[in-house]
């Protein structure tokens, strides 16, 4: 039975409510997603982890209708700015794959969804963003 | 002055889809017509730059020399993403700099066949799976058409969404327009891979790849070979009198990778590093953008020769809509952008692309470019963007002589 839920991405944090959580250089404060060696701002090595805000705008996007087999097309893809000026890029979600229905700009929120379940029952929850009605 | 490197000779192969030759074949009809071009041979060489992506562990240096010379000089194979063919030019530069070398052949080559869309992964293995955290972001499986695109069209889309974000009347037609006047320049250009002109709505018609780049407003994959030989100022001085008035001034050689800004490990920042290698250029040549009478600059796709405008400094700061709007970088603009039809439309093998603006601008400069020519041509620059990333960016200068 598929009981256990596993977050797309290790920076995607399901609970108490799902986020996002940076690595954030201690030293001058720059957010990365990765596993990190060093900064790429500043040479830093020290980090702490740092939550992203859950609400951002739409600074740009893509979509895309040619994409590697056994990817679901089309899709939206956007960056998002996210309220604390950190970005991410995920999908643009709950909006159709038309540019008239996407404003450059609009205010999107985090949303997250399943993304499949693994030979042993484990859901995979992945994240996207969707338009913040007005 | 004195240690100016200049171009003595200069070629391309045609771009297109060259069934049954190989990279060696063509990387090796391009250093001969380079050489014969520039009335040198193989033996007056010191050093080869050779740069190719798809194959670069397979020593082409060495095979090109194998079938055309071997003289014991120094082969440095290169590859740099889709600034590899600049990055060739930079190394046979640099080596003449030194003092090291007096003449180097800079050669970039690249089979790519229908290898279909660049930046997406391979393909997941099908049976069984148990989801376990991996990689650098500790993902349990393909993120690719999840958490957003990275693929070519899609990154450099949003590339040129992210400009249309910030500076209202920049959208869809915009860069419908540069497709169109790219496929149009193509049509004077006998080595371009694509000769054939689009209607602007035939440009808007085409099928979507990634929003807003149809497909007519993105570079298709190709096979070919460039090359230019370059030599010192002092050695030039040695050569003959018509060698002299067609050797074409390197006046800045720039290569930049791109400096740390907020989001750019999220989504390719390819503004920053390209108004840099564009500044330091300006700088080292002593010319302002307002000089130059063509430019070749990096169309991977119409969005991104969009914003290129503006790192480039070749339209007012904000004013990459207006500047295409206005009809400026057509051939009969006010500054020519991609009069070679650009990769969209003379094509893009990768390795060759860096050497091939700079063949496109140095033929302009020399008066021989035909059908195309920009009359009384001065000043160029040729402008290459390597995804991950590395710009470079030369400026030409004809000949005083
Ligand atoms: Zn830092």
């Amino acid at each position: 039975m598929a009981s256990e839920r596993i977050p797309l991405v290790a920076y995607l944090v399901l609970e108490p409510e799902p986020h996002l959580v940076a690595q954030q250089c201690v030293r001058c404060g720059a957010r990365f997603f990765d596993r990190r060696n060093a900064c790429g701002s500043c040479g830093g090595r020290d980090f702490e982890p740092a939550p992203v805000a859950v609400t951002g705008h739409l600074r740009a996007f893509s979509i895309v209708h040619r994409a590697a087999p056994g990817v679901t097309a089309p899709f939206v893809s956007a960056i998002v700015e996210a309220g604390d000026g950190t970005t991410v890029r995920a999908n643009l979600v709950e909006v159709p794959p038309d540019p008239a229905e996407i404003q450059l700009g609009m205010p999107v929120r985090l949303v997250t969804y399943p993304a499949g379940t693994d030979s042993e029952g484990t859901e995979c929850i992945a994240f996207g963003f969707a338009p913040v009605s007005a | 002055m004195s240690d100016s490197v200049w171009i003595l000779g200069t070629s391309m192969t045609r771009f297109t889809r060259h069934e049954g030759r190989d990279l060696v074949d063509l990387a090796s009809e391009a250093a001969l017509d380079a050489l014969d071009d520039g009335g040198v041979t193989v033996h007056d060489l010191d050093v080869l730059a050779c740069g190719t992506l798809f194959s670069a562990n397979a020593s082409v240096g060495q095979q090109l020399l194998g079938q055309i010379g071997q003289t014991g000089i120094s082969i440095y194979n290169v590859a740099n993403a889709c600034a590899t063919g600049a990055t060739a030019v930079r190394v046979a530069l640099m080596a003449i700099r030194s003092g090291e070398a007096s003449m180097a052949l800079a050669l970039g080559v690249e089979k790519m066949g229908k290898m279909g869309l660049l930046g997406s992964p391979p393909r997941a293995p099908k049976g069984p799976t148990t989801y376990e955290a991996s990689g650098r972001f500790g993902s349990v499986r393909s993120v690719d058409g999840l958490l957003g695109t990275k693929t070519m069209p899609g990154v450099f889309g949003q590339a040129g969404m992210r400009y249309a974000h910030d500076h209202p009347g920049v959208g869809f037609e915009q860069f419908a327009k540069i497709a169109h006047k790219n496929h149009l320049h193509s049509t004077l250009n006998p080595l371009a891979q694509y000769r054939k002109e689009f209607s602007l709505d035939e440009v808007k018609a085409s099928p979507m790849v990634a929003y807003p780049n149809t497909l007519l407003m993105c570079c298709p994959t190709g096979d070919g070979a460039a090359a230019a030989v370059l030599v010192s100022e002092e050695r030039l001085r040695s050569l003959s009198a018509d060698q002299r008035r067609r050797a074409v001034k390197i006046s800045a050689s720039v290569l930049t990778s791109d400096p740390y800004v907020e989001g750019g490990q999220v989504q390719p920042d390819v503004n920053t590093l390209t108004r840099n290698a564009a500044d330091v250029a300006y700088e080292q040549a002593g010319v302002g953008p307002g000089d130059l009478d063509l430019v070749e600059l990096h169309d991977c796709f119409a969005s991104a020769e969009l914003i290129h405008y503006d790192n480039l400094r070749l339209c007012e700061p904000g004013g990459a809509g207006d500047f295409i709007d206005s009809g400026a970088p057509y051939r009969d603009g006010a500054t020519p952008v991609n009069v070679s039809g650009g990769l969209i439309s003379k094509g893009h093998p990768i390795g060759a692309t860096g050497v091939a603006n700079i063949y496109e601008i140095a033929t302009h400069l020399r008066g021989e470019a035909g059908d195309r020519q920009i009359p009384d041509a001065r000043v160029g620059l040729a402008h290459v963007i390597g995804l991950g990333s590395s710009c470079g960016v030369h400026i030409l200068e004809r000949s005083a002589a």
